[in-house]
């Protein structure tokens, strides 16, 4: 498999799903060996082998076990370092490499990503040269190079796993030439096999990338079940009233405007409510002043960036969460909110829609139906109870395992092994 | 000679607007007017009127042999008389024939026999004087809304004077017993009980695309045991031309019936003529409520979840309350949100997203259904104030109504005494006539 983060170092959403992927997958009865840009050395590698590319050679450096081990000691054997040495396969010596022989990675998004995404498939190819597996696993656009890389060495079937595109960040409003769009294509044309975190992905796939439908499927997403102390941690709450949150980047794609007019006619009408905007993003100094603007600024808290268990202490005091997302491949944070007990609001143009019942469903545009579900939630306890209760039933049987299993099931598929 | 009851159940609920929250307090019109109209005409047309003209051709066809019992909700004769007149003039022919029994049913299709035993008996009442009103037929048998039954609906039902029920011929309630006998109730006042023959039923109503013909569905009737002697097969009318269209050949498969039915010795009844003339054989005991819904045959459906408990409690605690008032809109836009069908909407048990509802899942249904009655809440507040116990308005409403009366009858003794004065033409008019409308304001003021 090829990745881009792994946790604990992450910076969204595709972390943890590689992780849980990969899990499945090991859990399924695979081995996976999981290739990311730049190991810290703490990553969580129990169950799986890591390798990172920052620590892959690409020019040949004569360097003694003692000096390896003193280099790249931290994440890995100083005998892989040979192993992957003895299959460089190409004069690179014009590249800017270390005293390893390596490139180095940043493991982040910077500003010249397209330059390190082309490093990470050059980096790909030695490492398909000396590994021996089955299929290829590539995890988002930034690894599709690196895949299709390793298909072409190896021969063996590349999957992709399309966890968002290009198209649904730029709310459609990307070109042909655009290269993020021109990696992610590219990718799906040379894939066997495109996972996609949910069927409404799976329609932009094939209808914005123009792929074969027979070689894409949905593959949902899961969501891990809450660590006890996160269960156990008590719920600050300084008032009685209800709190109702909205918690993610502030920006178009997320739908913050639509959120701040349901929210608006949702407070007008019921005194004892809050409105709980957490997350940061370019929209944010628009909606603080749309939000002055209605006169309640008052009941109206903006709280920035939320890390780590800040999130589930959010979660866990809110009565209503909500997720007004415009287009949004999977979504997993209502997910982890009906984890903590709080019911979730979520727009119909959300993936994570497609395998849950027991949430309000409703148009990202339609801030009649938003406002009226937040009301009912605040007002009718019941309705606020039953989704409590049926909503955590429901997010514990969503596992890693079964999403694994499904990923195994469709390897089979494409290898032709049943 | 074995008989063959054969019912048709005809309900279509007021389906509420999108009502929301902002609208509490503000709008007080619940109904989806068009959605409503668009409906019933399209049954109407499609199953209703061919279906009864067709009936009404089977009976003089057969020389009155034909026999059929149908049940029409209040909720739906209300809306048939303002989008549909038509087809009550085919009912009133089919009950000219005196071949076709009307039952009695809750006025709204309600589920006050499970909720609200005094809300039962009006609805009860004022479906019986419906029925009276547009068809002048007085109906003697009794069913239920979805079919649903247990004792104490038997009781209630035996008090108001019918004389006999049909119910679900629930297996887990029947046992090794057989649906096709007449039962009796278990209350002191026992009535007749007729058990819904599940299977003839389902294979007509559920199954009939299978290529069903009259012939063998008569033959299954003469096959069984020769001292089974009442078939009770009942369904939704629109089975007839609405879920079975007329191009499956269900219009053909009912005319043929009687043709077969007579080949094979057997009869159609009425249900009251079974309940007159043929002796029940036992009594059976019917604990929890069973109904003609689903596999499990329960009211599950109903009031299965929490959700479906919270918004019956809502509506019907204030039954009683709402039933002091004068005001016949807010009364009868009360009996409408009573209809089972709001319930229904919002159950879970096969999933969030029910087909048959006008919602989009049961949540949407709820809070809707909800928002309603916060609004019709707000209504009963403004007729009676809220300081005031449920307890202590009934005598005053009664007051007020006796002191009405009174001012009434106070009146009219006035009017005949000024009328014998007049008639013994003393002169001084003027002043008593001055009087009188005075008079006349104070009770409307009262009320």
């Amino acid at each position: 498999m090829f990745g881009w983060e792994w946790p604990p170092h992450i910076l969204g959403g595709l972390g943890p799903a590689s992780y849980g992927i990969a899990r499945g997958v090991v859990n399924a009865g695979c081995e996976v060996t999981f290739v990311i840009p730049k190991p810290q050395g703490d990553e969580k590698k129990d169950f799986l082998h890591i390798i990172g590319a920052t620590n892959t050679p690409i020019v040949w450096r004569d360097v003694d076990w003692d000096y390896v081990q003193k280099r790249f000691g931290y994440c890995m054997d100083p005998q892989e370092y040979y192993d992957l040495r003895d299959h460089i396969y190409a004069d690179f010596s014009n590249m800017y490499v270390n005293d390893m022989g390596c490139i180095e990675f940043s493991g982040r998004y910077p500003q010249n990503i397209l330059e390190e995404i082309n490093n990470y498939s050059i980096v790909a190819g030695v490492i398909a040269r000396k590994e021996s597996f089955d299929i290829i696993h590539a995890h988002d656009w930034l690894t599709y190079p690196a895949g299709i890389h390793a298909k072409q060495v190896s021969g063996k079937p590349l999957c992709i796993h399309v966890h968002a595109t290009e198209y649904d960040r730029t709310r459609g409003n990307c070109n042909d030439d655009d290269p993020t769009y021109m990696i992610e294509r590219d990718g799906m044309n040379h894939a066997d096999l495109i996972m996609c975190v949910s069927e409404l992905t799976r329609r932009t796939v094939i209808e914005k990338y123009h792929q074969d439908p027979r070689k894409v499927i949905a593959m949902h997403n899961a969501v891990d079940p809450l660590s006890p102390d996160i269960v156990n941690a008590p719920v600050k709450r300084g008032t009685d009233e209800k709190v109702i949150t909205f918690l993610g980047r502030i920006t178009a794609q997320k739908g913050c405007e639509f959120f701040v007019e349901a929210a608006a006619r949702c407070l007008w009408k019921a005194p004892n409510a809050r409105v709980v905007m957490a997350g940061s993003g370019d929209l944010m100094e628009p909606m603080i002043r749309l939000v002055a603007q209605k006169g309640l600024a008052d009941r109206f808290h903006f709280t920035g960036f939320l890390r780590g268990n800040q999130v589930y202490e959010m979660f866990k005091a809110s009565d209503v969460y909500v997720m007004p997302s415009v287009s949004e491949p999977f979504g997993i944070s209502p997910l982890e909110a009906m984890e903590c007990g709080c019911p979730a609001i979520i727009s119909k143009q959300s993936g994570c829609g497609e395998i849950l019942s027991n949430c309000i469903k409703c148009d990202f545009w339609d801030i009649d139906a938003m406002s009226d579900a937040m009301y009912s939630l605040i007002t009718y306890p019941v309705l606020h109870r039953y989704l409590q209760e049926e909503g955590r039933k429901e997010v514990a049987e969503i596992t890693w395992e079964k999403v694994g299993q499904r990923v195994v099931d469709a390897y089979k598929r494409v290898l032709g092994w049943n | 000679m074995k008989t063959i009851c054969l019912l048709f159940e005809i309900h279509q609920p007021y389906r509420l607007k999108k009502y929301r929250f902002y609208d509490i307090g503000a709008d007080h019109y619940y109904f989806d007017d068009y959605a409503n109209e668009e409906i019933l005409k399209r049954n109407a047309y499609l199953s209703y009127i061919p279906a009864a003209k067709m009936l009404l051709e089977m009976i003089n066809a057969s020389d009155k042999k034909f026999k059929v019992a149908l049940s029409i909700s209040g909720v739906a004769m209300d809306q048939f008389e303002t989008y549909c007149p038509e087809f009550l003039d085919c009912v009133r022919d089919l009950v000219a024939t005196k071949c076709c029994e009307l039952l009695c049913e809750p006025y709204a299709h309600s589920l006050s026999a499970l909720q609200d035993s005094e809300e039962f008996l009006r609805e009860c009442k004022a479906q019986s004087k419906k029925i009276y009103e547009t068809f002048k037929f007085r109906p003697k048998t009794f069913v239920n809304t979805g079919f649903i039954y247990n004792d104490e609906i038997g009781a209630e039902v035996a008090a108001m004077g019918f004389k006999g029920i049909i119910t679900e011929g629930a297996k887990h309630v029947l046992g090794w017993k057989s649906a096709n006998y007449v039962y009796n109730t278990t209350a002191k006042h026992s009535v007749g009980l007729l058990f819904r023959n599940q299977k003839l039923s389902e294979d007509i109503a559920l199954n009939f695309q299978g290529g069903l013909d009259a012939r063998t569905y008569m033959s299954w009737i003469e096959q069984s045991p020769a001292d089974e002697k009442v078939y009770t097969i009942a369904m939704n009318f629109d089975v007839v031309g609405g879920i079975h269209p007329a191009s499956t050949g269900i219009f053909e498969f009912f005319k043929a019936l009687p043709r077969f039915a007579e080949e094979k010795e057997i009869t159609f009844s009425m249900p009251q003529e079974v309940f007159e003339n043929i002796p029940s054989v036992d009594t059976i005991s019917v604990g929890h409520p069973i109904s003609w819904d689903g596999y499990d045959k329960d009211v599950s459906a109903w009031c299965g979840n929490e959700l479906q408990h919270e918004a019956l409690r809502a509506i019907y605690s204030i039954s009683e309350r709402l039933n002091l008032t004068k005001n016949d809109v807010l009364k009868q836009d009360y009996s409408y949100l009573l209809s089972a069908d709001h319930f229904k909407f919002m159950s879970t048990k096969y999933g969030t997203y029910n087909p048959f509802s006008p919602y989009e899942s049961s949540f949407d249904a709820f809070s809707n259904y909800m928002n309603v009655v916060s609004d019709i809440q707000i209504r009963l507040k403004q007729e009676f104030p809220e300081d005031i116990e449920t307890e202590e308005l009934n005598p005053l409403v009664k007051q007020i109504d006796n002191q009405g009366k009174e001012i009434e009858k106070l009146q009219a003794q006035l009017a005949e005494a000024e009328a014998k004065l007049a008639a013994a033409g003393i002169a001084a008019e003027a002043a008593p006539k001055k009087k009188a409308p005075a008079k006349k304001t104070t009770p409307k003021a009262g009320k």
